[in-house]
Order: structure tokens, then C-alpha cells, then sequence
């Protein structure tokens, strides 16, 4: 009886001992996945100006399009600064949503400066654009499938005894709630590459 | 949530490779102990005085003689590789398609959650690439001077996501393991061989010693170990290329998952089987690392049997059609699974 008792002490304090430790990993690989969106994020709020100063000249009667991009980043950089896993990442998500529209409206419009897009650096301006957009979907996919499995692993029986131990807290998710990004898309026929 | 399928599929990729290795090893510590039993139940029942073989010399020796070629093989083997191939690594980008390339790295780098690898580029018009290095933190990826050319970004960046995979799945590691592996057993093997050439009378002569169930049971053990050393540089080779046929898939379905796009690494391999010619640059030695079997696409396409057992690489017609079910589910469900082998 006594065996018995203390090989079920043995056992149960080696399952609290794993069951800690892969929380507090599972943490950190959690924080080390959002550093690097908070990396990708300030990457693409420094490249918007250099952006913006390469096209200014030639298109000054799409001011708009420019403040919107220019109003938009701010946004994003400010709400950036108070962001973290345990809040705040749904309204910087949706910041950045906001901030990626008004890219992409950008690139439509120098898309109809053909001269724009041959001189000068704008041709390297838009591959780092476009990396940069990649960065970001990367960072945002690594960090969602490591948050996502914390979050499953400290609810799960019965690592959710340890959770509390580990000082594991649900984290969010970097999604976007625009409305507008979960409409169905319009099926396009036309066979045209997409711009 | 689409994660955790994934996962659970990699995780049997994985274990089934895991089974591969396994009985390589076992195949091995047969060919090495294995011999040491028969020597040892041979000299047992002969008088006091004369060599008994108590210590396992011959399996001891070839375990360390193994070790030490992989420990070699993991220090200097990336260095080797890619002198080898003439690669010279991309510092600073000067062109476009450089900067894309460099971008398209740092990019699957975050993706995979991997330190940044250091970038090569092979002078070489055939479109390939390679990963080496035995950590993911002394990792390189060298793609040809062909592959920037011929792919799209997309297509670019599927191909190195295939190569992060390798780096990711800790394959170079692994298959250089297995080559060390496949290299003592052919030592042994000849070893063995030449021996029994010159010494073939002693042993019988000792063997005639013994009677009773020991003398066969010992004679059993030597016949299935002599079958084994025989047919054991075709069979080590063998299981080794089933180990790397396995890795490429699964290579194949991890970059799928970095990239959520298995469409675009299909339209690449595609474009990579339709260049004609073999990678010249690139040597047999480094063929388990590459994108596609650099020597040439007559063996790959060949299917049937024979081939299939020859083969690094599992044949591109059937690596396309995975990764296309894997675009049109991906597409249908959201979710990437790897279809069943």
C-alpha cells in the first residue's frame, strides 16, 4: 500500500513538473512569435514614408490617397506601443487592416502612373512592400498557430491544473474583425492576373 | 483549428520515418554485434588458454567508426558541399532578382520560426536548390543562378520554403547520418568478405569443435549473419533512400504549411521537371538535399518497382499530384493535410 502510494506521488509530481515546464515553453515560444510580428509591424510602418516621399512629386492631385496612408500608419504606430498577447491585439489588428487597405488603394493608383513605376526606385520600393506584407501574414500565421496551441494546451485536462501554477493566461489571436475581410469574395472570371 | 491537423499528419510522417531509422540501426548493430555473438558462442567451447571472444570488439569499433564520420561529416560537411558546388554566398543583393531572393529567405525564415540561414547562389543555369548544415542555427540555402530566373515569386518562395523544411525536420543531420551509417556497413561487408576468402578453413575447422543445439544454433546465426553482410551494402542503401524519399514529402507538406500556398511549390516542380538537364554543379553526394534529383530527370520520371527503390527523391508526377490535392483542399476547407502515402 505504502509502494502504491508513493509511485502514484512519484508520478503525479513528475506530470506537474512536464506539464510546468511545457506551459512556461509554450509561453515563450508564444512571446517570441509576437516579438516578431512587433519586428515585421515597425519594419512596415518605417518603410511607409520612404514610400510615400518617392511618389509625392509625381502625383500631387492624390493627396488624399496619400494622407489616408499617411493617417492610417500613424494610427497603427500608436496603438502598436500599448499592444501585447494579453490585450490589445485585436484593435492593432484591426489598425493594421485599416492601414493595409489604404496600401493597397495606394498601389492602384501608382499602378496608373506607368511613368512613376519605371523611374526612380519604386520598382524596389514595391518588392519591399511586398515582402514586407509577407513578413507580416508570416509572423501573424506563426504567431495564431503558437497562441492557438497554448491556449488549447492550458485548458486542456489536465495541464489546466498546472495552468494557474505557470501563470498561463489566454492569449488573443492577431485577426482581423474588419467586416469587410470576411465578405465572400466576388468570383472574378475574367481570367485576368490579379494585380 | 487547421494547425493541429497538420501537426498530427507530420507527427506520423514522422514516426514512420522514425521506424526507418530504427531498423537501419538495428540492421547495423546486427552486421557489428551480431558478429561479436558468433565469435563469442564459436569460442566458447574451446579449451582453457585459447582466445575467447568476451568483448565486443568488432561491433565497438564500427560504432565508433560511425560516429566519428558523422561527427566529422556534421562539422565540416556544409563547407564541403558547398565548395563544392562553386556556390558563393549572397551578402549584399545588387539586383532585383537577388534582393527578392534575399527578401524571400528572410520571409520563410519567420514563417518556420528559424533563425535566418546564411544565402548562396550556384552558378549553374539548371534550375535546383540545396539546404546543408547540421543546426538550424549554422543553416545554408543555395538555390542555382537557373531557379532565380525560371520562378516567379511565388514559385521562389515555395522552393525555399522546401528548403527551410529540410533545415526545420533536421534532415541534413539525419541523412548524413544515414550515409556514415551505409559507409561502415560496406567496410564491414568487404572486410568480411575479403576474410572469408583467405580464412574460410579456420573456421570450419573450429566450428567442428562443438555438437549438440549450440552447434546450430550457431551455424543458423552465421548463415543469417554472412546472408546479411552479403546483402548489406545493397540493403543499408536501400533503406537509407527510403528514409530520404520519406523526408521529401515531408518536406513538401511542412513548406506547404509555412506558405499556406501548395499550388505554387506544385507550378515550381513543374517548371524545375520541364528544364532539361541535370544539375552538373551539384554532386551525387548532395542529391538527398536538393529541391529535385540533380542528376538528371530520366531517373525520377522512371516509375515501376526498381526505379522507385533507386531514387532520392519520390517520382515529381506523384510529389505534383499531393501537393495539388493538398492546394484543392486547401482551398475547399482552409485546412493543409498531406494525403495519405
Amino acid at each position: 500500500m505504502q509502494w502504491l502510494l508513493l509511485i502514484l506521488l512519484i508520478v503525479v509530481v513528475g506530470f506537474v513538473i512536464s506539464a510546468y515546464n511545457r506551459l512556461i515553453a509554450l509561453k515563450g515560444e508564444t512571446l517570441n512569435a509576437w516579438k516578431q510580428i512587433d519586428v515585421q509591424l515597425k519594419r512596415r510602418h518605417d518603410l511607409i514614408p520612404n514610400l510615400v516621399n518617392a511618389v509625392k512629386g509625381a502625383m500631387d492631385f492624390e493627396k488624399d490617397t496619400l494622407e489616408a496612408v499617411i493617417q492610417a500608419r500613424n494610427q497603427a504606430v500608436k496603438i502598436q506601443a500599448g499592444a501585447s498577447p494579453t490585450g490589445g491585439i485585436q484593435a492593432l489588428a484591426g489598425a493594421e487592416a485599416a492601414l493595409g487597405a489604404a496600401l493597397s488603394r495606394l498601389n492602384v493608383v501608382v499602378e496608373r502612373y506607368p511613368d512613376l513605376k519605371a523611374t526612380g526606385n519604386i520598382g524596389q520600393l514595391q518588392e519591399e512592400l511586398t515582402s514586407t506584407e509577407n513578413r507580416v501574414a508570416f509572423a501573424r500565421q506563426l504567431y495564431n498557430d503558437t497562441a492557438t496551441s497554448y491556449n488549447v494546451k492550458q485548458q486542456q485536462f489536465p495541464w489546466n491544473f498546472v495552468a494557474g501554477l505557470a501563470k498561463a493566461e489566454t492569449v488573443e489571436l492577431y485577426e482581423i474583425e474588419e467586416p469587410r475581410e470576411r465578405e465572400v469574395p466576388v468570383v472574378d472570371l475574367s481570367m485576368k492576373p490579379k494585380a | 483549428m487547421s494547425a493541429t491537423n497538420l501537426f498530427e499528419q507530420q507527427r506520423q510522417n514522422r514516426r514512420r520515418s522514425a521506424v526507418l531509422v530504427t531498423v537501419f540501426v538495428l540492421f547495423f548493430a546486427w552486421i557489428g554485434f551480431g558478429g561479436d555473438l558468433i565469435l563469442y558462442l564459436q569460442s566458447r567451447g574451446g579449451e582453457p588458454g585459447q582466445y575467447r571472444h568476451t568483448f565486443p570488439f568488432i561491433g565497438i569499433a564500427a560504432t565508433l567508426l560511425a560516429a566519428g564520420m558523422t561527427g566529422f561529416a556534421w562539422k565540416s560537411g556544409a563547407k564541403q558541399v558547398l565548395s563544392a558546388t562553386g556556390a558563393w554566398e549572397l551578402i549584399s543583393a545588387a539586383t532585383d532578382e537577388e534582393r527578392q531572393y534575399v527578401n524571400v529567405v528572410e520571409e520563410m525564415a519567420i514563417a518556420s520560426g528559424l533563425p535566418k540561414p546564411r544565402v548562396w547562389i550556384v552558378p549553374d543555369d539548371d534550375p535546383n536548390a540545396f539546404a546543408t548544415g547540421s543546426e538550424p542555427k549554422t543553416a545554408h540555402v543555395a538555390v542555382t543562378r537557373g531557379l532565380l530566373t525560371t520562378l516567379n515569386r511565388d514559385e521562389l518562395q515555395a522552393v525555399v520554403a522546401h528548403e527551410m523544411a529540410h533545415i526545420r525536420n533536421l534532415d541534413v543531420r539525419l541523412m548524413t547520418l544515414l550515409a556514415a551509417l551505409v559507409g561502415v556497413i560496406a567496410i564491414i561487408s568487404d572486410v568480411t568478405m575479403r576474410g572469408m576468402r583467405f580464412g574460410g578453413g579456420r573456421g570450419r575447422s573450429g566450428g567442428g569443435k562443438k555438437g549438440g543445439g549450440g552447434g546450430a544454433l550457431v551455424v543458423v546465426l552465421i548463415v543469417l549473419w554472412l546472408v546479411a553482410v552479403i546483402l548489406a551494402p545493397i540493403i543499408s542503401r536501400m533503406l537509407a533512400l527510403a528514409v530520404s524519399r520519406k523526408r521529401e514529402y515531408l518536406a513538401d507538406a511542412t513548406a506547404a504549411q509555412f506558405t499556406r500556398n501548395p499550388a505554387a511549390l506544385a507550378s515550381a516542380l513543374g517548371k524545375i521537371e520541364h528544364a532539361a538537364g541535370a544539375t552538373k554543379s551539384i554532386r551525387h553526394g548532395t542529391a538527398h538535399l536538393c529541391i529535385a534529383d540533380p542528376l538528371g530527370r530520366r531517373v525520377t520520371n522512371k516509375q515501376g518497382f526498381v526505379a522507385d527503390l533507386l531514387a532520392t527523391h519520390p517520382p515529381m508526377a506523384v510529389r505534383i499530384a499531393r501537393l495539388k490535392r493538398m492546394a484543392y483542399q486547401y482551398e475547399q476547407t482552409g485546412e493543409i493535410v498531406e494525403p495519405a502515402l
